[in-house]
């Protein structure tokens, strides 16, 4: 019915359903999609008949710009803040930062994103609204990742628009992981700060950011390592909203077109994609167990 | 043990499990705050349709479109020149129910699924835990909007599809209080005078067990209510013309560009604001309700 329309005659609906393979049992197309799956094929969108894998190519290096520069702000403000927060357990910048940690994990981002672009974009007029670069801006792109082709080409200007550009919609996709990284980090080194050994180094005269830098911090970093895998997840869940806002033509604002489309196809084609790369961030977390954590290595 | 109490200075001792937690609860700032916030909304949430009932497919008035907030309209107008005030407290009880129902269903099932599991081992377990892990597998959202996309928009499917989402979380953490109460001395002597399975697990093991459960459901809403609004979001929740926060969101945002802030300020307030509440009454309770955590704090 998607693809035909609503007058569409008795005949012709058998014919798509036969094209599609739709008529098969289910359990056949199941197996089928699943063949084709490691064949490199996901099928056409129904809407433009461009094979999914070839868009999936084409959009997913924005995506993953955005979400690599949301993570890196995430981890830039969030460790910092939860290492001073639990140093001076209990200081007026413990109170706040844990405060707008919690107001963090609170708020919807997608408000948090309308919300900027209305302050910094449409009120103040500092940063542009949508998309990626200026169209004035003429660029060839070699990887789609345009911080660093413009690098690359050492187009200045280029690199000065794209940054812009990537500002706000990574800020607001990075306040979840932030606050969750920024809460971990202060809970996991409270924890570690109450064990002997700290005891052990600051009564051998050991210097207090020494301690909490050196040895602390090196136990408490695994389970942090955990939740900004997990983090992984948010953040591409968070890249449809986002997308969305900022007209930003990655994966996400594409699932979101896709699905006001009802083009199948290209929604399992994506999801298929997030949670394929939601998987492998959070193996590559645990082999890094091994890295961080000798007493894994031995086992 | 009195002696032991009394030596430590636990004054709450005497009274019981529950009448200190609450006690707990109550000391704590910060769970204060998250209770008077959840009050509010839930008050609101019962009131507002008896006090002001409110139809919201003939209310459009398109003389007052977008008008900035005043003494009349104190949130301003939307672009049908609705009141956004009246519209704000009319989506407290469709984000609420969405969350509860959200919740309940994740909840059951999960407990029950999780229960199972961690009560009769074997097979049983590892194919109950396995579909689990395969459901966590997921980012949550994601799962969450492909269950609805599947099954068309709306608000029944959005509470569904966050329960389903929701269930390994619970499926986790019942299955583990049911290894550890299992060895219990009081779970053998129910089960020395003969009480059935499902008796032992429902009427010893689950009201034991019910601390982590809790929390898990009162932080599970805070989720469950920002889900819902970023389905309402992107068109898969409720509906227009219902007063869904999210959904308000969603009509109201192309105004922006004309300055008229207003219509999305207001509705992301209130989810905020409720998602917040939760949120801190969840952490008041685990503290509350783990009286190991006090005790660490408190004389370690």
């Amino acid at each position: 019915m998607a693809i035909l329309g609503e007058r569409a005659s008795v005949e012709n609906v058998e014919r798509a359903r036969h094209e599609l393979g739709l008529d098969r049992p289910l359990w056949e197309q199941y197996f089928l999609y699943i063949g084709k799956i490691f064949h490199g094929d996901l099928g056409r969108s129904i809407r433009s008949n461009t094979p999914v894998a070839h868009e999936i190519v084409a959009k997913f290096p924005a995506t993953v710009e955005l979400s690599l520069f949301a993570m890196f702000i995430a981890l830039i403000v969030g460790i910092p803040a939860g290492i001073i927060s639990a140093a001076k357990r209990n200081s007026i910048f413990d109170n706040i930062a844990m405060i707008a940690a919690l107001i963090g994990v609170s708020m919807p981002i997608f408000w948090l994103g309308l919300m900027l672009a209305f302050l910094f974009s449409i009120f103040l007029k500092w940063l542009p609204f949508s998309g990626r670069l200026d169209s004035t801006i003429i660029f060839s792109a070699k990887t789609n990742l345009l911080l660093l082709d413009s690098i690359i080409a050492r187009n200045w200007v280029a690199f000065k628009n794209s940054l812009a550009h990537l500002i706000l919609p990574s800020l607001a996709l990075s306040t979840i992981p932030m606050a969750i990284i920024a809460r971990m980090t202060r809970s996991c080194l409270l924890e570690e700060l109450g064990q002997d050994y700290i005891r052990t180094a600051r009564a051998k005269g050991l210097r207090e950011n020494r301690v909490l830098l050196k040895h602390a911090m090196k136990n408490a970093f695994l389970p942090v390592i955990t939740t900004i895998g997990l983090q992984a997840g948010t953040l591409l869940s968070g890249a449809i909203l986002t997308e969305t806002i900022f007209s930003w033509p990655g994966i996400g604002r594409w699932i979101y077109m896709a699905i006001q489309s009802r083009d199948y196809p290209i929604v399992q084609g994506a999801a298929l994609l997030i949670t394929l790369i939601y998987v492998l961030v959070n193996l590559l977390v645990d082999i890094s167990y091994a890295f961080f954590d000798p007493r894994i290595r031995y086992q | 043990m009195e002696k032991i109490a009394k030596s430590l200075e636990i004054p709450e001792a005497r009274y019981s499990f529950f009448r200190q937690a609450a006690r707990r609860l109550w000391d704590t700032r910060s769970a204060r705050i998250g209770l008077f916030i959840v009050a509010f909304f839930v008050i609101m949430a019962i009131v507002a349709p008896l006090a002001f009932p409110y139809d919201p497919k003939i209310d459009s008035n398109l003389a007052m479109k977008l008008k900035p907030p005043s003494l009349e309209h104190l949130f301003g107008t939307d672009q049908l020149g609705r009141d956004v005030l009246v519209r704000v407290v009319h989506g407290a009880p469709i984000s609420l129910r969405v969350g509860l129902a959200a919740v309940a269903l994740g909840l059951m099932v999960g407990t029950t699924l999780g229960m199972i599991a961690g009560f009769f081992r074997g097979a049983l377990d590892s194919i109950i835990m396995r579909l689990m892990d395969i459901m966590l597998a997921f980012p949550a959202t994601l799962l969450a909007i492909a269950i609805v996309a599947m099954r068309g928009p709306g608000l029944n499917n959005t509470m569904f599809a966050i329960g389903i989402v929701s269930i390994p979380g619970y499926a986790r953490i019942a299955r583990a209080v049911v290894l550890a109460l299992q060895e219990r001395e009081y779970v053998s002597a129910a089960r020395a005078i003969g009480a059935k399975p499902m008796r032992v697990l429902f009427r010893h093991i689950l009201p034991n067990g019910l601390s982590p459960l809790v929390v898990q459901a009162t932080l599970n809403l805070a989720t469950a209510i920002l889900e819902a609004a970023a389905l309402g979001f992107l068109g898969l929740g409720a509906q227009p013309p219902q007063p869904e926060w999210g959904a308000m969101l969603s009509d109201s945002y192309k105004f922006l560009t004309i300055g008229a802030y207003w219509p999305v300020l207001f509705p992301g307030l209130a989810i905020m604001l409720t998602v917040l509440g939760f949120n801190l009454l969840g952490d008041g309770l685990r503290d509350a309700l783990d009286p190991r955590m006090i005790i660490k704090s408190k004389y370690f």
